[in-house]
């Protein structure tokens, strides 16, 4: 066989053992429809093994395995992140909604539902989106692992902010069971105009696998802030799905401390004119066990759209760091504004980061740079710290607060900036 | 208060002799000034008492109000009452200046076992300071140093000697890209810090310098050694007729 069919044959073996115990849920007919159409797509595709150019940094084996590997639960000894948000909580645990945990379900310029429910109607909005945006986004890409997710997924929020929502959504995800597997899947409309802070916390189950699609209407903005838990075992696969509208605008920052695997994509298409897509991460991870992988991919497809992607990753003791971002300019896309920043600061000769920066221009009128770094603690800037006397750990912690602020600085509110800078510090001292 | 016996020192990589047996004796109070050519070892005398590394003590000693300077890591010495005001002050982009100077003020203390300023003490003690170097309400927010102009890294430089309160303060070419009025400015700083028992060790180039900050007595550093000491005067000799004469009178 050839290497091609030695490639498709792998993938089909992937997918043969990761479909052996599913079913397709069942729905009204458009959502069957829906998860039909993403099951096909997985058997056409197959599912992404290690020989995958796109997986070439990380093996996605644990998330294509048929049974999800355990993970150890971790009770975290500091008050959840957004407790002190005035906010609509909503809450899973291990990948099935909590009732009980929730807030009532109902919020000015706010529709929102379980998917379950929304997936059982005749009628509902959410059957122009589901699933869409996300074989959108397999082009020119193939993204099998969000196609299986559209596939199989039950549960998981379909909210439609249609003017400006004052209180933000906050979906919390808790891990309760050592071999959860959850698949959750998120359905959000914007409408003209409309306003919508989506905030995210938690890790989860011991494997997830996310999507989220989100669609902004001309003018909407859509604010996303999401943590991923402290949990040291835990595996996630999530893929943002997105796509702009005239002069919308789409915020995203993501904060990730430990987690044995993680695979956050992002895949932004940026429809109409003058649309804003940011998209911005932190990382700290510590042992040979934390892998973190930053999959980016954003497509200028309308003129005078402005993108920017700020990523950081602080890595020690033999972590592992990925980043692979993209911007494409369409033909005709003129006057875009692109921006990528990648950056990982080594905190020993052990931890590694792999970057695979690109851009991709059609258009002869735009303004797009990039840029990846690796290195270590600047030891003028060091001694600087301890002349004035402080203690050289205490000086690392300092530069390394101030290595990750650049990314940080994407949140637009300030008090939640704070916050997670708060919980950097303390991860920083446990991890001294 | 600073005592330095017959001090050597190579760069750690190369091994090249840097300092080849300084000997220097300050007294508490007093402002000695270093003047040298370029390359005589000035600076690296300035990090090596800082704790800097990359620099391999061969022989000799230098002890600060008895403790051994040598032996301690930069942080210890910087508690124990030394500080080094930075030709090339560094920039840290990410640390803003006031929590950088917080930082600092109370690590300092906390390692002396002192109750860490709180932070209105702190607040009210550094406007006042602040305001006497001329350094504005924004300069103190901002990321240390970043965007800073020359004059204003150092007026910086003087702001966190004046909120550390060290026993001896060294000064590796405060006046360096300053003009005029800056130099003015920061040698007021400096000269506000003179209360009898601080002491201070001025590395310069310039005679200019001293005009403002009167030394006590002057040092010409050359070839890594002390060759010649003497009073304000030999600071002025240096001024009108160079260094040849006096490097020819050691032969060097």
């Amino acid at each position: 066989m050839g290497r091609a069919e030695t490639l498709k044959a792998l993938r089909a073996d992937a997918a043969a053992a990761r479909l052996a115990g599913l079913s397709l849920p069942q729905g009204a007919a458009w959502a069957n429809a829906a998860r039909q159409g993403a099951l096909a797509l997985v058997g056409a595709m197959g599912l992404p093994t290690k020989r995958d150019e796109y997986w070439k940094y990380t093996d996605p084996a644990t998330l294509t395995a048929g049974e999800a590997p355990q993970a150890a639960l971790f009770t975290p000894d500091e008050r959840p992140v957004f407790d002190g948000v005035d906010r609509l909580r909503i809450v899973f645990v291990d990948g099935v909604f909590d009732p009980e945990m929730s807030d009532d379900m109902t919020g000015e310029n706010l529709e929102i539902e379980r998917l379950s429910t929304a997936m059982a109607k005749d009628i509902h909005w959410a059957k122009d989106l589901y699933g869409r945006l996300e074989t959108e986004g397999h082009d020119p890409v193939e993204r099998p692992l969000a196609a299986l997710n559209s596939a199989f997924a039950t549960d998981g929020v379909v909210i439609r902010a249609t003017g400006k929502v004052r209180r933000p959504v906050n979906v919390s995800y808790l891990h309760r069971a050592m071999h959860s597997d959850a698949i959750l899947h998120h359905v959000i409309r914007v409408e003209k105009g409309a306003d919508l802070t989506f905030l995210e916390n938690g890790p989860a189950a011991a494997r997830l696998s996310k999507v989220m699609e989100v669609d902004v209407a001309d003018g909407g903005a859509f604010h996303h802030v999401r943590t991923q838990g402290r949990d040291h075992e835990r595996r996630a696969v999530t893929g943002s799905y997105a796509r702009l509208g005239e002069g919308s605008t789409y915020k995203s920052f993501t904060l990730t401390v430990n987690g044995r695997l993680t695979r956050n994509e992002t895949i932004i298409h940026l429809t109409g004119d003058e649309a804003v897509a940011h998209v911005a991460g932190a990382c700290v991870g510590d042992g040979k066990d934390f892998h973190h992988d930053d999959t980016v991919f954003i497509t200028h497809d309308a003129v005078a759209c402005e993108s920017r992607q700020v990523f950081k990753k602080v890595l020690r003791n033999g972590a592992t760091g990925v980043f692979q971002g993209k911007i494409l300019v369409k033909p005709g896309a003129q006057k875009t504004d692109g921006y990528q920043i990648s950056q990982s600061l080594l905190l020993d000769d052990d931890s590694q980061f792999l970057a695979k920066p690109e851009l991709e221009i059609y258009a002869d009128d735009v303004a797009c740079s990039h840029g990846s770094t690796s290195g270590a603690i600047d030891d003028t800037a060091l001694f600087y710290l301890r002349s004035r006397g402080l203690p050289e750990k205490q000086a690392t912690d300092l530069l390394t607060l101030a290595f990750l602020a650049e990314a940080l600085a994407e949140i637009e509110d300030e008090r939640l900036v704070d916050d997670l800078r708060g919980r950097l510090e303390s991860w920083l001292k446990r991890h001294r | 208060m600073l005592t330095i016996k017959n001090l050597h020192a190579e760069l750690e990589e190369e091994g090249k002799k840097i300092l080849k047996g300084v000997d220097l004796v300050l007294e508490p109070g007093k402002v000695h000034a270093i003047m040298g050519p370029n390359g005589s070892g000035k600076s690296t005398l300035s990090y090596i008492l800082a704790g800097r590394e990359g620099y391999e003590v061969t022989e000799g000693s230098a002890e600060l109000a008895g403790a051994d300077l040598l032996d301690m890591e930069p942080e210890e010495r910087a508690a124990a009452g030394l500080f080094l005001a930075f030709q090339y002050p560094v920039e840290i982009p990410g640390v803003g200046n006031m929590t950088f100077l917080r930082t600092a003020v109370n690590a300092q203390r906390k390692s002396r076992g002192e109750e860490e300023l709180s932070a209105g003490d702190f607040l009210k003690e550094v406007r006042a300071k602040a305001k006497t170097l001329k350094i504005d309400a924004d300069m103190l927010k901002r990321p240390v140093n970043v965007g800073f102009s020359g004059g204003e890294k150092k007026r910086n430089e003087i702001l966190q000697m004046a909120m550390l309160e060290p026993k001896m303060c060294i000064l590796d070419e405060t006046d360096s890209g300053l003009d005029v009025d800056a130099m003015k400015l920061v040698s007021e700083g400096v000269n506000a810090l003179r209360d009898g028992k601080r002491s201070f060790l001025v590395i310069t180039h310039y005679q200019r310098l001293l005009d403002h900050i009167k030394p006590d007595v002057v040092h010409i550093m050359a070839d890594g050694r002390i060759i010649k000491t003497g009073g304000p005067e030999l600071a002025l000799e240096v001024e009108h007729n160079g260094y040849a004469d006096i490097l020819a009178e050691e032969g060097i």
